[in-house]
């Protein structure tokens, strides 16, 4: 590089979430006129979304490419699926993971196997939003972590992006990648503010970002937990602990090789989700590293999620069904001292 | 009975011979597959269409080849109705790597793109939302594409046929609904399970044209798929069809009919729409005994010739068990 060239430094906005969110849905009908935009409300004339995350996209893309549907998940779903066939790429809005379950046969049955059933010849490249989380006492049909369900069925994919920069960029790759996403925003994060870089592009689906580096522990996580690791990474560096936070980004196909060389690196690791820690993806990733690497950890590993319940409603029950940092911070301090 | 067509169209002479064309190759393939279970060749559930091959037969002379089909389980009729090469077809029904899906879909999951063949499913009521989808790419593109969901009188009690229905008629897909109304929801009569005495009086509720259409007659299903299908390609919206017919062979291919009496069975079969159409076109000289029988001599040589062929076919290796799961291979 010569010494007069200026390498363009990217300018950096501070966004939330949802503005990342809306964003990417700008972009990407922006630069594909085969993307659109559908579910419940998300029309201007709706108000663009309850949350207001699609407002302005149909005033300038049109109502044929940016449509309200009526409340009907499974019809939601059947279209996009159809659609997608067809060669375009629905981004399909349903308001929260709980209502997916209505729509649960155009999904696991459909969206997920037709590539497969049909030989290849089938192609289903269609984005589910949703939104989810507890945090917001919407008790226990409307804030349910359901990744698990989905990291289980054979062909979707599963992204659940912690930051602004990464709801963005996960969101832009999920919309080009050739099959099915269900893409999963949290309440507790959604709107939080973040850097995001102007021209920020696609984040390669698949692959986990290193939230922050450590020796001593891996905290292994996504979506709303990445905050409370990193809380919890914060409380344990007082305490002389130097924990490493793994972002998976990606549920489903999920990055193994971050993870083992992660865990291997410090022995020690805990898997943190929000999801219910029964048959919870932690449980998958747990057993993964202890396969792989069983004589170099140095203590077992560890899962930490919700209990096994509906979450709740009143604020000091929500509270204690979440993962707290305190909580991994806790579990963390006994696996450092684990003999 | 919902709703009576003013404008009834006529099939000609050619049309009616190209139905019953589309007809027996459907009867002849169904009968070829049935012997080759019996004989132990192929293992699979099979839901025998034989009895309501004028359903498809009809839409299909009233398609073209860029009109596509969300059809079900008991599906075959339609996929043979609407030109899907029986070579992969039977390929696929003996699950082999020359099957239309590499025999990872199977009899019950066909799929062919190119004939319009979009999707196959096994679960009752889910043609019709995946339909819809087809149906607004259409629009999107500005095409005259027809979308045609098949499904039987059981899906009409599902949600799916609900939700389909009124998004159908809320965004004016071009999308046909058809109901092979055959009086069984698997094992189940009709007005067991059903709550009116028409389907197609359903179409009230969700603000389209609705017809009960004696299914069995090239004539009624004519005129009433050629309404719906017309109006679809102008852009006036869906039409749900409910096409009145019988099922020969029971739910799934060696039931025993224990659910219906021998005497409606009986009078079913007494009115064999085949035999009634073959007849019918000879009285009217619109074909002579020697025409259709080289056509029946010419299917059976494409059913024989697929068969050969499909059997031949060896099965795919256990790494197809990686490949369509996604667009990427999955590494070993």
């Amino acid at each position: 590089m010569s010494t007069d060239t200026v390498e363009p430094v990217a300018e950096t906005l501070k966004m939330t979430g949802q503005a990342a969110v809306t964003a990417a849905l700008f972009q990407a009908m922006e630069e594909d006129p085969k993307v659109l935009v559908f579910g419940e409300d998300v029309a201007d004339r709706e108000g663009g979304g309850v949350m207001g995350t699609t407002r302005g996209l149909s005033s300038r893309f049109g109502d044929l490419r940016v449509r309200s549907t009526p409340i009907a998940e499974q019809s939601i779903v059947g279209a996009a699926v159809g659609a997608a066939m067809a060669g375009y790429k629905p981004v399909a809005e349903i308001m929260l993971m709980n209502f997916i379950t209505v729509a649960m046969d155009m999904i696991v049955n459909h969206a997920a196997k037709l590539r497969f059933m049909s030989g290849g010849q089938s192609q289903v490249p269609l984005v589910i939003r949703t939104l989810t989380g507890a945090g917001w006492q919407t008790a226990g049909q409307h804030s349910d972590h359901y990744e698990g369900w989905f990291a289980h069925t054979a062909g979707i994919k599963v992204v659940a992006p912690a930051t602004p920069a990464d709801y963005k960029g996960l969101l832009l790759a999920a919309i080009q990648d050739p099959d099915p996403v269900l893409f999963i925003e949290n309440s507790r994060t959604l709107f939080v503010p973040g850097e995001v870089a102007s021209d920020q592009g696609p984040i390669p689906l698949g692959k986990a970002r290193l939230a922050r580096e450590g020796s001593h522990i891996s905290l292994i996580t996504y979506s709303g937990m990445v905050a409370n690791c990193m809380a919890a990474a914060v409380e344990l560096e007082a305490a002389g602990i130097s924990a490493e936070v793994i972002d998976l980004r990606t549920v489903s196909p999920w990055d193994k090789d971050a993870v083992l060389a992660s865990a291997e690196k410090t022995g020690r690791a805990i898997v943190v989700h929000e999801a219910v820690r029964h048959f919870g993806p932690g449980g998958e990733i747990a057993a993964t590293i202890q396969e792989a690497l069983f004589r170099k950890m140095k203590a077992p590993v560890r899962r930490l999620g919700a209990p096994y319940s509906a979450v709740p409603f009143a604020k000091p029950l929500e509270d204690a069904f979440l993962v707290q940092p305190a909580d991994i911070a806790e579990a963390a301090k006994a696996l450092c001292a684990y003999e | 009975m919902s709703q009576t067509l003013e404008n009834r169209a006529s099939p000609d002479a050619a049309t009616q011979l190209d139905i019953f064309r589309r007809m027996l190759r459907i009867e002849r393939n169904d009968e070829f597959t049935r012997t080759q279970i019996r004989r132990g060749r192929i293992t699979a559930p099979y839901y025998s269409a034989r009895g309501q091959e004028v359903i498809p037969a009809t839409l299909s002379n009233l398609m073209t080849d860029d009109d596509v089909i969300c059809t079900i389980y008991r599906g075959i009729h339609d996929m043979v109705a609407k030109g899907m090469p029986l070579r992969p077809l039977w390929a696929e029904i003996c699950g082999r790597v020359d099957g239309t899906c590499k025999g990872k879909g199977g009899p019950m999951h066909l799929t062919h793109p190119e004939t319009g063949v979009m999707v196959t499913t096994g679960i009752v009521g889910s043609s019709m939302p995946i339909a819809n989808g087809f149906a607004w790419a259409s629009l999107l593109d500005g095409s005259r594409r027809v979308t045609v969901a098949y499904f039987g009188d059981g899906a009409s009690n599902i949600g799916a046929f609900h939700e389909a229905l009124n998004l159908a008629s809320v965004w004016k897909l071009p999308v046909v609904f058809v109901c092979s109304n055959n009086g069984f929801a698997e094992h189940t009569r009709y007005e067991n399970a059903t709550s009116v005495d028409f389907i197609a009086k359903r179409a009230i509720g969700y603000g389209m044209p609705g017809y009960t259409v004696d299914g069995n007659d090239p004539y009624d299903m004519y005129a009433h798929a050629h309404a719906a299908i017309e109006r679809a390609r102008a852009g006036e919206g869906p039409t749900l069809l409910e096409c009145k017919t019988f099922r020969f062979m029971g739910h799934v291919f060696g039931d025993n009919d224990s659910y219906m009496t021998k005497e409606e069975k009986e009078a079913a079969l007494a009115k064999d729409p085949l035999v009634l159409f073959r007849q019918h076109l000879l009285e009217t000289g619109a074909a002579t005994e020697a025409q259709l029988e080289e056509m029946k001599a010419t299917i059976e040589a494409e059913v024989q010739d697929a068969i050969d062929f499909a059997f031949e076919s060896g099965y795919a290796s256990a790494d197809e068990l990686r490949r369509d799961v996604f667009a990427e291979e999955i590494p070993a």
